[in-house]
């Protein structure tokens, strides 16, 4: 059989290509497979990214698979295996873990861009407050022992307590 | 609007109006946003995903402003092709068609703004516009969100920005991205370098229907890859100033074939116009391929006579569901195949 694609070599690879519902199988040359392959390689999707965080040298501890997020009940290892998040507070839950990952995808761990606004101006109904979220935040940390991630939060608070304090 | 108004319009962004409509096709501008209340899509209840629905959608009515005579759709009330005819028009990601029960879109008029609801994230926002028309898409695209904040509680924190599904887009959750067709840089075989320069730029090329599809027609889609540590400005910059590189390449690549391979690109072109003439059946991948040396053809003056939008519009009307809706009934490939063949050349035979 030849080739489905060049039509021209010996097929020598199955394909299974899945498009807008349609399943295709297809019977590829060697080099119309590799061609696919460097399709396959841009579709490289974040759970295998994730696979392959070990080989980094980015290894999770047996007691960080088992976090599980209080909101939603998703743990680390259901992340691992997913490759997505199951709602907001998993990025507070697994921070620890995330934002290594975060540096390693972003080159960062801090937006810099637009925040929604604080307060919104027709029903007068407020956002959430930088402050407010943090002391969420600090809370949260004390309750599953990130001490550190507390007293990050801690300064952060103060911090922001003394600007609005300096403000006339 | 209506869902036939829909079918029997025109995108704006395939009017191929503005400064540069050869080369750069459209602007795109995709922002990610969750709804704090709910867990994400994928984890959440049929009844949380049904609330996100419902709170959307008494959002959006508030935010008419956008809206007026927008149209709101069920995925689960499409049939099969008409779910397929929005993905081809890119008013949807391919994704969003799989378990339609609780996912959900509105399509501005002139199809400029469309809105995902349930796809991997509550809600994608998308502005798509022709031409190399970034800022404005961002602007526009930054006042809807705006908007919608005022009736929907988004999932953002201070430090890491908007909260998204995957790590991949929280931050700006953020898209900007050019649709570019670079015929001479596929010809002369540059195009492979420049996609891997990109790259190592931050930046990712897909084909003609986003991630994982092939650069059919020789069309890239050129968008960042980053979303956090960037402000939504720098983000939007950086592609603007790429995409003008690559704009730079590509009519490079142009004038070197037409001043020293004319008679080859002569060639192709007009036997890329015989067989869009005369074939019984084609596929619409390689239509795409001819009518791309078409364009590229027009373009350059070698082909006289042919209307850009007609052109562009091609590309979205030989797409299979398009056919079959034209047809008014399911068609296989080899059918499809005679009557996209059939279409074509009467629209080439003049």
């Amino acid at each position: 059989m030849f080739c489905q694609v060049c039509g021209k070599n010996e097929a020598t690879v199955e394909f299974t290509e899945i498009i807008n519902e349609e399943v295709k199988q297809l019977h590829l040359c060697d080099q119309c497979a590799k061609d696919k392959g460097i399709e396959m390689e841009q579709n490289f999707s974040i759970a295998d990214f994730l696979a392959g965080m070990s080989d980094l040298g980015i290894k999770s501890s047996k007691g960080d698979i088992q976090i599980k997020c209080k909101k939603c009940g998703m743990t680390f290892e259901d992340f691992q295996k997913v490759g997505r998040l199951g709602c907001g507070d998993c990025y507070i839950e697994f921070r620890k873990n995330l934002l290594p990952l975060l540096k390693r995808i972003h080159g960062s761990t801090r937006h810099i861009g637009k925040s929604p606004k604080e307060v919104d101006e027709t029903d007068g109904k407020k956002k959430i407050s930088e402050a407010q979220e943090l002391r969420q935040r600090l809370q949260r940390a004390i309750d599953t022992e990130e001490f550190e991630e507390a007293a990050a939060l801690r300064d952060r608070i103060r911090a922001l307590e003394k600007k609005a304090k300096e403000k006339p | 609007m209506t869902l036939d108004d829909l079918w029997n319009g025109t995108g704006e962004w395939l009017k191929g109006t503005g400064p540069d409509p050869d080369i750069v096709m459209s602007s795109r501008i995709r922002l990610a946003r969750n709804l704090a209340k709910y867990p994400f899509p994928h984890w959440a209840s049929e009844e949380q995903l049904e609330g996100a629905i419902s709170d959307f959608e008494s959002a959006y009515k508030q935010a008419q402003g956008y809206f007026n005579g927008a149209l709101f759709l069920r995925m689960k009330e499409l049939d099969s092709i008409e779910k397929q005819m929005l993905i081809e028009r890119h008013l949807i990601s391919r994704e969003h068609i799989f378990n339609p029960e609780h996912k959900a879109v509105l399509i501005s008029e002139r199809e400029i703004i469309s809105i995902m609801v349930n796809e991997e994230d509550h809600l994608r926002i998308q502005v798509l516009q022709p031409d190399f028309n970034l800022r404005d898409t961002w602007e526009l695209a930054d006042r809807i969100d705006e908007e919608l904040e005022q009736y929907l509680d988004f999932a953002v924190f201070s430090d890491l920005g908007y909260l998204t599904c995957c790590p991949t887009n929280v931050g700006t959750g953020l898209r900007a991205s050019c649709m570019v067709h670079l015929p001479a840089l596929v010809m002369t075989k540059q195009v492979g370098k420049i996609v891997q320069a990109i790259g190592k730029l931050g930046m990712t090329a897909r084909g003609l229907f986003g991630e994982g599809t092939e650069a059919y027609g020789n069309f890239f889609q050129i968008s960042n890859q980053v979303t956090l540590g960037h402000s939504e400005e720098e983000i939007v910059d950086n592609l603007e100033r790429i995409i003008k590189q690559i704009i730079e390449q590509e009519t490079a690549a142009r004038n070197s074939i037409f001043a020293n391979q004319r008679l080859l690109l002569e060639d192709r072109i007009s036997r890329s116009l015989a067989e869009l003439k005369s074939a019984k059946l084609i596929s619409s991948e390689e239509t795409l391929g001819l009518l791309s040396i078409i364009r590229l053809g027009a373009d350059l003056g070698i082909v006289k006579g042919l209307d850009r939008s007609m052109l562009n519009n091609l590309f979205i009307q030989i797409q299979p569901a398009h056919l079959q809706k034209k047809e008014g009934k399911q068609l296989s490939a080899e059918e499809r195949d005679a009557v996209r063949a059939e279409f074509i050349s009467k629209k080439f035979n003049i």
